[in-house]
């Protein structure tokens, strides 16, 4: 059986209880899988039967353990792919499991696309005929997906900078092709210093990327966020919308008393630990009524507030108690309601720009989900720019935006062993263009005319 | 209706896409008729006086890697060639040559004349009949009917070509020639999707007029390799080209006759070529430049016409002569002939296939400047491909199509059938993804085969390649076998060489790895097989930058799975479930060929590409179902 590449990927769907597994599968699936496990019983991957069960650690590179769980090995052609598929079932929870799914990338996995299992399960003959329509529909439901994606990028700052970087690698690029193109025009010369140098900072600034987001995944619970706002205001649907966003991975962990209950969130790529759930929920009943006080004890322990409005009424004096809380804390303020038509949101609106004339402020609606992406944009964009306090800020972004830029570093730094190694433009322009390229992976922008755009634009060149 | 003759094939216009659609075409035993406004002009260069250069001159030598006339030609007639990009990596060098004009036109009208099958007769073509969606015939504007299987398009910029000079405009092909008016018409009625594209030429100048010592002498290079694998002598340089620039002055007159400009005054609509603009563009979007460079080239030996290039012009002829006059070594020229604009219409190429066949009409061909390209080389070039395509369908063999990873032929063909043009493409090797791969001096090692395989390439041809290719395969197999040992004794003779110790036992592959080492000396060392030149730079080419080869080879291996799933040509997109609807119509649209081609159109996402995949595996099983039923 042909084996492709291998994939890796949170296997569970998201929120599914306290056992996770990430699944590999593809030529170098055992290899990766026992660059990372040990076995409890220290047996080798050469001596674990195919098809069995085993007890041990998935560890770092150092070997510390980042979760303990059990390891299914499957051998092509007996496994759903067809292919050599590995699974790990964890159970530290999201932030360990993250970091398992981390781990298989390190080693050379890369993340799966979207259906990319049940496609080369389909295409091995796993599966039927009959499904290959679901198999079309599971492929094809990716385009909706990126197509989201590549619009929230469009605003954000996240890909303002991958597109800074991308500009610098097309102007060298499309200088060293002028003059390969076009040797007899009077083109400066390339100076090769300066593309050492240029190549060499955009380097450090993937590798800074790079950096903040690992520490970030690894290190920190996920940012602490608090939501507040008076009762009824709609707290609780905004949680559940969070909660239920597509990527989210959720568990509860129980704390020493059911106030201090907290839940992950996965929103615009960062991982968000919402404090105080339980008092969100609580006050949804309106038993309790849940104080200012409560909330104050919250936004002091969260470095991000997510202060929530009802956009359909007007400004009330507990609505103001929790403006003048939140306004001076990194927040976003929400006017919730949106599917009601009001003009009570403007002079909310307003309300809040006097007291906090820099925040952002972001109409939802937390029953129909509209806005939801916007705000996730909006938490990406502060949680990268490191507008948020405290050691959880960090630049943070989801795993196929981590593959690409570790290969962009890649890219990198064999430019800067071609020009090491003296090689001529031509060569460092191969290197160039896959950094260009695999950049333009992220924006969604991808090869074609642009290197030609830019030498026209940029030299006057021709008979 | 009088039926003036039959063929297998007729070809539209004797330029440089005709010559070679033709010449491919008889070669490979098709009667074919060459049709030509004028008997004179088989060939003509209407502008510059060279062909090749980076990324042209790697088409050339792949078209005579095919058994392609162009670069036996350009190799009979040159007067100076010069190898560029010497300073850069292999995959760049670049051969250019200087054409005798006259020479080189009237010793490709020659070779067309004398070929066997192929008929040169001097026809203005009005109109193409076709029916039941097959070619079956042209008609002459002289009432008579040509029959025919298949048509090659080659019109160059004659159809509906119209002049500009200034204020003055008229209809007509380059140099004054008549245009074809009617063939547009034609065309329409077959519901062919047109559009309008502007080219322009300098002025040409009187060679006893210049100030020579006012400009840089531009020598050839003394000897230099010629464009076809089958050209044993060098090429000699006779004579020079002159270099010299613009002024202040120069760009003030222009300035100030920037309205009389067609392209200011709207009178030119067609859209023309960044690469090539004319001298007024260039002042208008870069107005900070202080000079521009021009050279002046000889036309030819036996004519005084120099051609000013980088001074291509639209603008009348006084001004022309005013900003001439302020160039060094131009200060006193003879205008002989003035520069001019040309307007044409060219067909939207994303109609063609890959094997530039119209998906439309069966056996209607097209190549060159009619689809929307721009050059000799790329002229030709798509002429070789639609000539062989053509006798392919005449024959019922398998068409050529060159995939992007194999020659820029193929990169050329698959960006204009693929994503179209906006401007008369020029070819260039910052399109080529696989550059490393397509370099000039291994185009007979990717090609002869292909060549071989439809009829082009001559037993001669063909045992020179097979020579270099075992040669090659040999010389590295016996330096993969070779191990030096750091003996004592090794390393006195490596020493004796010049070259450094070896400290552990090396393989002589290894060792050339090392910049200071070649096959050549390394043969003198240890009596490797004495090989030829070419083979030895091919084995060194190898070595040297295997790293480099290696990735852009498993990037092609990865591209290769999409190319070889192909599309079946009748496919009903709306019957595929998950595509987008951008995708769905892009796709209805251009009918591409494969699905690698699919994911190379724009709007078509890697998605998109997934679902036709898994579509394509459904109808395969599907098939094989219904032959199981059908067998039981």
């Amino acid at each position: 059986m042909h084996q492709e590449d291998t994939i890796s990927a949170i296997a569970t769907p998201p929120g599914a209880g306290s056992v996770g597994i990430v699944r590999l599968s593809g030529e170098e699936a055992i290899a990766v899988a026992g660059a990372m496990f040990r076995a409890k019983s220290g047996k080798n991957m050469e001596d674990i039967a195919a098809g069995s069960v085993t007890y041990g650690y998935v560890i770092d590179e150092k070997g510390d353990v980042l979760d303990e769980a059990l390891m299914l090995m499957m051998k092509t052609p007996h496994s759903y792919t067809k292919e050599d598929v590995v699974e790990f079932q964890c159970h530290g929870g999201p932030v360990a499991l993250r970091a398992v799914l981390e781990r298989t990338y390190m080693l050379g996995a890369r993340p799966a696309e979207r259906g990319e299992f049940t496609k080369r399960a389909f295409f091995n003959g796993r599966l039927d005929l009959s499904e290959a329509q679901a198999v079309m529909e599971v492929v094809g439901a990716k385009t909706e997906a990126s197509l989201r994606m590549a619009v929230g990028h469009l605003s954000g700052r996240f890909s303002e900078r991958i597109r800074e970087l991308r500009h610098k690698a097309l102007d060298m690029i499309a200088h060293l092709e002028a003059t390969i193109d076009f040797p007899e025009e009077e083109i400066d010369d390339v100076v090769i210093d300066d593309v050492r140098a240029q190549v060499a900072a955009m380097r450090d600034e993937v590798d800074a990327m790079l950096k903040t987001a690992h520490a970030g995944r690894i290190l920190s619970g996920g940012l602490k966020t608090a939501i507040i706002g008076k009762p009824n205001v709609g707290k609780s649907s905004l949680l559940n919308a969070m909660l239920f966003e597509e990527r989210a991975i959720v568990t509860n962990i129980p704390g020493t008393t059911r106030d201090s209950i907290e839940a992950y969130a996965d929103v615009g790529g960062v991982p968000l630990c919402l404090i105080d759930t339980a008092g969100i929920r609580k006050a949804k009943d309106a038993v309790e009524k849940i104080g200012v006080e409560r909330a104050r004890a919250c936004v002091q322990e969260a470095a991000l507030v997510l202060a929530i409005f009802d956009g359909a009424a007007p400004m009330s004096e507990e609505d103001k108690e929790i403006l003048a809380l939140a306004k001076d804390k990194e927040t976003i303020f929400l006017l919730n309601k949106s599917d009601q038509l009001s003009a009570l949101d403007a002079m909310s609106e307003r309300v809040i720009h006097e007291a906090a004339p820099e925040a952002s402020i972001l109409r939802i609606s937390a029953k129909t989900g509209e806005g939801m992406e916007e705000l996730g944009t909006l938490i990406r964009d502060k949680a990268y720019c490191g507008e948020l306090n405290g050691d959880e800020a960090s630049f943070v972004h989801d795993a196929r935006e981590e593959d690409i830029l570790r290969r962009v570093y890649g890219y990198l730094t064999d430019t800067l062993q071609t020009v090491e190694n003296g090689m001529s433009a031509d060569f460092i322009v191969i290197d160039l263009r896959s950094v260009w390229e695999t950049l333009g992976e992220i924006t969604g922008e991808t090869a074609g005319d642009g290197i030609i755009d830019a030498i026209f634009s940029k030299f006057c060149l021709g008979k | 209706m009088f039926i003036a003759g039959e063929y297998d094939v007729a070809v539209i216009g004797a330029g440089h896409a005709g010559a070679e659609a033709a010449l491919a075409a008889a070669r490979i035993g098709c009667k074919t008729l060459l049709a030509t406004l004028s008997m004179d002009n088989i060939a003509l260069m209407p502008c510059n006086p060279s062909i090749g250069g980076p990324a042209k001159g790697h088409l050339v030598r792949e078209l005579d890697a095919l058994g392609g006339e162009m670069g036996l030609n350009i190799d009979k007639t040159s007067i100076q060639s010069r190898l560029l990009n010497t300073g850069k990596g292999p995959a760049v060098h670049a051969l250019r040559a200087q054409a005798d004009k006259k020479l080189y036109q009237f010793t490709m009208k020659e070779t067309c004349e004398k070929q066997e099958n192929l008929d040169v007769k001097q026809l203005l073509i009005e109109d193409i009949q076709v029916e039941d969606g097959e070619v079956r015939g042209v008609v002459a504007e002289t009432g008579e009917v040509y029959r025919c299987r298949a048509v090659i398009l080659a019109t160059g910029t004659y159809l509906r070509g119209r002049i500009i000079i200034g204020e003055t405009t008229y209809d007509a092909g380059p140099n004054g020639q008549r245009a074809a008016m009617k063939l547009t018409d034609a065309l329409k009625r077959l519901g062919l999707r047109l559009m309008r594209f502007k080219t322009g030429t300098p002025a040409r100048v009187d060679a006893d007029s210049l100030d020579y010592d006012e400009m840089e002498k531009q020598p050839g290079d003394d000897e230099s390799a010629a464009f076809s694998f089958m050209t044993d002598e060098p090429t000699r340089s006779v004579a020079p080209c002159w270099l010299s620039y613009t002024n202040e002055e120069t760009h003030k007159v222009i300035r100030d006759n920037i309205e009389r400009a067609p392209m200011a005054n709207g009178v030119i609509k067609g859209v023309g070529p960044r690469y090539c603009p004319s001298i007024e563009t260039k002042i208008v979007r870069f107005p900070d430049k202080e000079r521009h460079q021009l050279f002046i080239e000889p036309e030819g030996l036996h004519t005084r016409e120099m051609y000013v290039q980088g001074m291509s012009t639209s603008l009348p002829v006084d001004v022309q002569i005013a900003f001439l006059h302020t160039i060094p070594g131009l200060r006193h020229c003879r205008v002989m002939r003035a520069g001019y604009a040309i307007e044409y219409d060219c067909i939207d190429p994303t109609q063609l296939s890959p094997t530039l066949e119209l998906k439309a009409i069966h056996g209607f061909f097209s190549a060159g400047q009619s689809n929307g390209t721009s050059g000799y080389e790329e002229a030709a070039a798509q002429g070789l491909i639609a000539g062989i395509n053509a006798a392919m369908m005449i024959k019922g063999g398998e068409p050529l199509i060159l995939k992007r990873s194999e020659a820029y032929i193929g990169v050329l063909i698959d960006d204009l059938v693929t994503k179209g043009t906006q401007e008369p493409y020029r070819m260039m090797t910052s399109r080529a993804e696989y550059r490393l791969i397509l370099r000039q001096d291994n185009a007979d090692l990717r090609l002869t085969e292909y060549g071989r395989r439809v009829g082009l390439v001559t037993d001669e041809r063909y045992a020179r390649y097979r020579k270099k290719k075992e040669e090659i395969e040999t010389a590295l197999q016996k330096l993969r076998e070779t191990i030096l040992t750091p003996s004592a004794e090794t390393n006195a003779k490596l020493a004796e060489a010049g070259f450094g110790e070896i400290r552990t036992a090396t393989s002589l592959f290894d060792f050339l790895r090392r910049p200071e080492a070649d096959y050549k000396k390394a043969g003198a060392l240890f009596h490797l097989p004495e090989i030829s030149e070419e083979a030895e730079k091919q084995v060194d080419i190898t070595i040297t930058y295997e790293g480099y080869i290696r990735r852009q080879q498993e990037q092609i291996a990865r591209m290769e799975k999409l190319e070889t799933k192909l599309l079946p040509p009748d496919i009903d997109y709306a019957e595929v479930p998950s595509l987008r609807e951008e995708a769905r119509e892009k796709l209805a649209d251009l009918r591409p060929r494969s699905v690698g081609q699919a994911g190379r159109i724009s709007g078509v996402s890697p998605a998109d590409v997934s679902v036709l995949l898994v579509w394509l595996e459904k109808e395969r099983r599907n098939k094989q179902e219904e032959t199981r039923h059908d067998v039981s």
